[in-house]
């Protein structure tokens, strides 16, 4: 069977499955090095500037990501749920889609914030990518907490997803997650 | 009584009333007054920083400078060390812990003027929670009218904490243990 890359009717193709699998890599990687480099290294640990530079530059190319699935999904729309999925599923998935889809906005933004708090630009890959917009007394702890709060509740989002999908292939039994995976 | 009996008697009194310091208001709310500090950079520079929000008041008699006192708490979340990622840092539970300590104070116990002029300024310092004795190197600066109607009086400070005596522990290597504290104090009289 040749390379499917784009989406039929009942089947996702090559691209939607790399992009999806991609983004849930990088929001769990992203969400584990947050916390690893906050809490579990030191001053003189020799990574200690460079893991906040790549969990900047993964962050940033978790929302390039997830701004190119977005074109793609308007090019090429996914496959229609399953017959076999009840309204109330189908509403839940849609909100939690449309969640997992604008949270890592929130999460960019908070993040852009914490850096860029006293006025010093936002630097990802050794490039000036953003100046400084916003500027305020604690900014960076206000950005910070929100930063944190978000990550919690999407990586609870992402699990729930996942448990979702879990509970569709082995309770009910149907192609949900199979589908995700190329079959 | 006659005047001219009158007027050596009321000095009399003056002279044997209680001598009362002058209170003095900490003029930060015009920015002449700071609380910085300086700590070395892994043994290679130094980092400057400073507290931007204070108060504090302090009485000083001319005559009797021994029984001058001072009171400063300082907001420990205004720390501005020019850099927001580590002023974060800072605040966070590895150096001041700023939700749940919110303040230090420094209350003055004594005031030792020196024969070169200047003072040491004892009293305790209260920070991340810790209460411990401090002696300030204090330089009287100069007092007068100020040209719109009051009086001011200010002073410079300095004094050298350990951070592990605070019960601040995040280990920023050798060189890094100590704090020095550079104080300066404009106070408008009550």
């Amino acid at each position: 069977m040749p390379l499917q890359w784009r989406n039929d009717a009942h089947r996702f193709g090559l691209a939607a499955r790399a992009f999806h699998w991609l983004a849930a890599l990088l929001v769990f990687g992203l969400f584990g090095l947050g916390l690893y480099m906050r809490h579990a290294i030191g001053y003189y640990d020799p990574i200690y500037y460079t893991l906040p530079a790549v969990h900047k530059a993964l962050g940033v190319s978790l929302l390039l990501l997830i701004a190119l699935r977005f074109a793609w999904r308007m090019a090429n729309p996914p496959p229609a749920p399953l017959a076999s999925h009840t309204a109330r599923e189908r509403l839940a998935a849609r909100a939690v889609h449309g969640l997992l889809y604008l949270l890592p906005l929130a999460m960019g933004v908070s993040g852009y914030l914490i850096t860029t708090a006293h006025g010093r630009p936002f630097i990802v890959f050794g490039v000036k990518l953003l100046p400084s917009l916003v500027t305020g007394e604690h900014l960076e702890d206000k950005a910070g907490a929100v930063h944190l709060a978000i990550a919690i509740g999407f990586v609870s989002l992402a699990a729930l997803h996942a448990l979702a999908a879990l509970k569709h292939h082995f309770v009910d039994r149907d192609r949900t997650l199979l589908r995700m995976l190329g079959r | 009584m006659k005047i001219r009996h009158a007027i050596p008697a009321l000095a009399l009194l003056a002279a044997t009333l209680p001598v009362h310091a002058d209170d003095y208001v900490i003029d930060t709310s015009h920015g002449h007054a700071a609380v910085q500090f300086r700590i070395k950079h892994l043994g290679y520079s130094w980092l400057l920083g400073r507290f931007n929000d204070f108060s504090g008041q302090f009485a000083y008699d001319e005559k009797n400078p021994a029984s001058s006192k001072v009171d400063v708490t300082i907001q420990t979340a205004s720390i501005d060390s020019n850099f927001a990622e580590r002023d974060k840092h800072v605040r966070s539970k590895d150096f001041l812990d700023v939700d749940k300590f919110p303040t230090a104070r420094f209350v003055s116990t004594g005031y030792q003027p020196q024969a070169d002029g200047k003072a040491l300024l004892t009293g305790n310092l209260t920070l991340h929670g810790v209460t411990r004795p401090v002696a300030i190197q204090v330089e009287p600066i100069g007092a007068g009218p100020d040209p719109w109607g009051g009086y001011r009086r200010g002073f410079a400070g300095t004094t050298t904490i350990a951070l592990k005596d605070y019960g601040i522990n995040y280990d920023l290597g050798p060189a890094a243990r100590t704090v020095e504290l550079f104080l300066s104090v404009e106070g408008i009289r009550k």
